[in-house]
Formats: C-alpha cells, sequence, structure tokens
C-alpha cells in the first residue's frame, strides 16, 4: 500500500440501484405484489370449528406431518402388529409413559408380540423418541393432536386404540402403506 | 335555504362519523387479503358487525389516567386530534348542486388555506397526548410526530402553492369548476379531463407522500411504530378516549383523501357531465363520482400501509428535507415558467 495507513473504513459501494434509490419504481412494484395477493391469492387460513385442520390440506407437500401428536401402532400386511415387543421404546421413554407387556406367538417370523401395549397420553411429552428408538418401524406420531376426554381412563391408549387403521380416523389414515417421508 | 344546510351537513355527518367504522372493517379485511388470511369474519355476516363489536367493548373497557398525568391535556388531546380532522372537511365540495343546494358545508375564500390550517392543528393532539400521559414513550413518539407534521408540511405547502398557481384560485368550488375543461383544445389529449393529476403530475406525488405522512400513516407511521415506542403516543390511552383517537386518526385520512380528490382528481366532476346542468339526478350522481373517487384514494391508503414497511426516522426526514422539497421548489418555478408563457 502506497499512502499512510488510514483508520477510516472504505466506503462501502451502493447495493441499491437507480432504481430502488428512488423508491417508488420499487413502490409501485411491491404495490403490484401484494394487489396480487390480494386479488389471487389464497387464504392459509383453516376456519378451525367449521373446517376440520385434517381434512384440509392448504400446506404443500402436506407439511403438517411433522408435527409430532398422538400415536398409533403399524400394522403388518397380514394385520398385525408389527411389533416385537422389544421394549426399546419405553426403555427410551424420558416420561414413562409406555407399558409393555409382552407374550410368546409361534409365528413364522417372530416370536414375541405386545400381550398389553398402553400408552398414557397425559403422561407423554410428544419428544419422538419411542418413534426413533423402535428397530421394526412400529409405533410412529402422527399429526393427530384432538386432546378431548371425558375421562382420565380414556387418555391410557390400549393396543386396541393404537392399532386403529380406520382411513377416516386422523391417526388411522397414517397406517398405510408407509408414512410418506419415512 | 334550511334545506341546503340540512342535505350539506347530513352528507358531511356520513362521510366523517360512518366512514370510520367501515374503513377499520375494510382495513383488517384487505390486510388479510394481502396477507392471505381470512380477515374478520365471525360477528354478523362476512364479519360485517366486527366494527361495532369493537366500539362496545372500547365503551366498556376502563379508563384509566395514569398516575401523575396532567389531567386536562389528556383529556383534551383525543378532541383535538378529532375535531380538526373532521372540520377540515367542511370545504369540500361533494357535489355539484342538487337543484338550488349546493353540495359543499361552507365555500370559504380561503378555502385550501383553511384545510391546511385546520389540519395541522391535529398535531396539536398527537402532542399533548404524548406530553400529558407522564410516559417517556408516548413523549418520544409526540416529540417525532410534531418534528414530521411540521417538516412535511413544508412540502405540503409547496405541492399546493403549485396548485394554486396552475387553477388561480385558492376556492375549492372554484378549482373543482376549472378541472372540469378539456386538458386541450385538440389532438391525444382532447379526450382528458384538465384534472390535477393530469395538469401537475409531480405535484401530486408528493402531495400524496405528504397526506401519508401528515396521517401518520405507514411508511411514515413514525408516532406509532410498536417496536420502538409501544404503542405510540395513545399507549397510555384506554377505553373511548383510545377509541376517539383511532376515529381521529381515520377522519383524518378520509379528509386527506377528499382534499387529494378535489385538488387533483377532479372532485365531483366526471369527463362527459354537463357542470351547468343542476338538477337533482345530476347533484346524487356526482355525489356519487365523488364517493367512488374518495373510496379509491382510501383504498389506495390500506394498499399502501401493508405494502410498505415503516422508513427508519433518520430516512423520514432525510425523504422530506432533500428529497421532496427541491422537487417541489424546481416543480413551482417550471410552474411559473410555463404559466407566464402561456399567458
Amino acid at each position: 500500500m502506497a499512502g499512510p495507513a488510514t483508520t477510516h473504513a472504505p466506503e462501502t459501494p451502493s447495493q441499491t440501484g437507480i432504481g430502488e434509490r428512488l423508491f417508488l419504481p420499487s413502490v409501485v412494484k411491491g404495490l403490484l405484489s401484494t394487489l396480487r395477493h390480494m386479488m389471487f391469492g389464497e387464504s392459509f387460513t383453516v376456519e378451525y370449528p367449521e373446517e376440520s385442520v385434517y381434512a384440509v390440506n392448504k400446506f404443500p407437500n402436506d407439511e403438517n406431518r411433522r408435527f409430532r401428536g398422538e400415536h398409533i401402532l403399524v400394522k403388518d400386511d397380514q394385520g398385525r402388529e408389527k411389533c416385537v415387543a422389544c421394549m426399546l421404546c419405553s426403555a427410551a421413554c424420558p416420561a414413562v409413559c409406555i407399558t409393555i407387556v409382552p407374550e410368546e406367538v409361534d409365528w413364522e417370523d417372530r416370536d414375541r408380540r405386545p400381550k398389553v401395549f398402553e400408552i398414557d397420553m397425559l403422561r407423554c411429552i410428544y419428544c419422538g423418541f419411542c418413534e426413533e428408538a423402535c428397530p421394526c418401524d412400529a409405533i410412529r406420531l402422527t399429526p393427530a393432536f384432538y386432546q378431548v376426554s371425558r375421562t382420565r381412563e380414556e387418555k391410557v391408549y390400549d393396543k386396541e386404540k393404537l392399532l386403529n387403521d380406520d382411513p377416516d380416523d386422523p391417526r388411522g389414515k397414517y397406517q398405510s402403506p408407509i408414512h410418506p417421508g419415512k | 335555504m334550511i334545506w341546503s344546510l340540512l342535505v350539506a351537513f347530513g352528507v358531511f355527518f356520513i362521510l366523517t362519523n360512518g366512514l370510520p367504522p367501515a374503513l377499520v372493517y375494510a382495513e383488517r379485511k384487505l390486510a388479510a387479503g394481502i396477507q392471505n388470511r381470512v380477515g374478520p369474519n365471525r360477528v354478523g355476516p362476512y364479519g360485517l358487525l366486527q366494527p361495532i363489536a369493537d366500539a362496545i367493548k372500547l365503551l366498556f373497557k376502563e379508563d384509566v389516567t395514569p398516575r401523575g398525568a396532567d389531567k386536562f391535556l389528556f383529556s383534551i388531546a383525543p378532541i383535538l386530534s378529532f375535531v380538526p380532522a373532521a372540520l377540515a372537511f367542511a370545504i369540500i365540495p361533494f357535489g355539484n348542486y342538487a337543484g338550488e343546494v349546493r353540495l359543499q358545508v361552507a365555500d370559504l375564500n380561503v378555502g385550501i388555506l383553511f384545510a391546511t390550517a385546520i389540519i395541522s392543528l391535529g398535531a396539536y393532539g398527537i402532542a399533548f397526548g404524548g406530553w400529558a400521559s407522564n410516559s417517556k414513550f408516548p413523549l418520544l413518539a409526540a416529540v417525532r410526530s410534531s418534528a414530521q407534521l411540521i417538516s412535511y408540511e413544508v412540502v405540503m405547502a409547496l405541492a399546493l402553492v403549485a396548485m394554486i398557481m396552475t387553477y388561480g384560485t385558492v376556492r375549492t368550488e372554484v378549482m373543482v369548476l376549472a378541472q372540469a375543461v378539456p386538458l386541450a383544445e385538440t389532438g391525444p389529449f382532447a379526450y382528458l379531463p384538465a384534472w390535477g393529476v393530469f395538469q401537475q403530475p409531480i405535484a401530486f406525488v408528493l402531495f400524496v407522500i405528504c397526506c401519508f405522512a401528515e396521517n401518520n400513516r405507514a411508511p411514515f407511521d413514525m408516532p406509532e411504530c410498536e417496536a420502538e415506542l409501544v404503542g405510540g403516543y395513545h399507549t397510555e390511552y384506554s377505553s373511548m378516549k383510545f377509541a376517539l383517537f383511532f376515529q381521529g386518526e381515520y377522519i383524518a385520512m378520509t379528509t386527506m383523501s377528499a382534499l387529494i380528490v378535489t385538488i387533483f382528481l377532479g372532485g365531483w366532476h366526471f369527463p362527459g357531465m354537463d357542470v351547468a346542468d343542476h338538477s337533482v339526478g345530476m347533484g346524487i350522481l356526482t355525489i356519487l363520482v365523488f364517493m367512488a373517487k374518495l373510496l379509491g384514494v382510501l383504498f389506495f391508503y390500506i394498499w399502501v400501509r401493508w405494502t410498505l414497511p415503516r422508513f427508519r426516522y433518520d430516512q423520514v426526514m432525510r425523504l422530506c428535507w432533500k428529497g421532496c422539497i427541491p422537487i417541489a421548489l424546481v416543480n413551482i418555478a417550471i410552474t411559473g415558467i410555463i404559466g407566464v408563457l402561456y399567458s
């Protein structure tokens, strides 16, 4: 460097063009953009009591499936639970809300299944650790989030409730065929 | 005579007191549309009763006066922001004659000057409100607002000077009549009316910018920028005092829009009308034309608010003193030169 050292910061070149420095052309551009939204933009609002959150899909690519809601137990192609009662999920569970009682079966592909599989939804913190711990993809968290019940007992989900495969049910429709995005 | 007064005051009352609730609703609906939302739709069909629900809620809220506040100024500030805005509407001609009835509340010989003088008084409402609240954020908002209003009033006056030179009058009624002629005798411009916006486009842009600034509307809503000043000058206000501030803001917006329509958009004039036709039907038609233009400008106000982000304070001041004022001065000079050359 030839000249004496200077303490001044170098002048940063202006990043904006003449159009932006005059404001008005950019303003017109912005106005046209908002007008487009006003005239043609579709509302993203889910009008809750009238519209079901599960029925409408206002989000492209079904983003809301990433939501961690209530669990299901997945069935295999013969309609049996995939779970082999390895207890990994209940071991991983930080809230200790999964109760499993295994029993022996004499199926060709496995010899264990849960006799009792209960999740206490009142204790569950929906962390998804059970889903991560499962080696068989047998337990999943679905986007279902309605947490309404009249009694505490209702919120202890047994095997029958967890194996729900009703395609109209917010949880059941995530049974088949394969959880998209997995 | 009594009829003309009744009609004039009736329309005046509807415009100044009936429009703000409708505007609040329109603002919320349009904002929702721009942001891909739905907007109010629970109270009444399409949420049309929402403004009434809001008003009832405000009526039943506790009217708090902060400790250490100047009670007199604190109470009078909302009135001061409400009354001048409505008062300035008096000089707006919102229609031609309907029979014998002149569709204007007051045809003052000082016209526009009266409007600018009265609208400036609105700054006192904000200044007093901020000062009397005994709270630092409203005070800061009031200081900012005063500086901003004083600055932009200069530009506004300069833009108006160019228009007064063009029309050769300050009377609003005569201004509208001066716009009710073709822009040129022959040529392609003969089909355009001689509206102010076609004669003085630069003054029009400057005046619109000033109107946004004078009304403290986005992108110049310095006195109430939430991020820096909590709620601005009305932070400490609640209940109907707050509502009065709110309504004053919307009436000021309406009045400013009416001024824009009168000075630049031909007032109640529409191309092809017969100005000498003083029948009642024509009078009503001119009112509707005026209303349509007014609503168009108000729509623009709302549209801009939900499009542009807020300017930084120094940017607001720079835009005024280093941007608008030189342009306005040059515009006056050009107007003068053209006026001398063509007279």
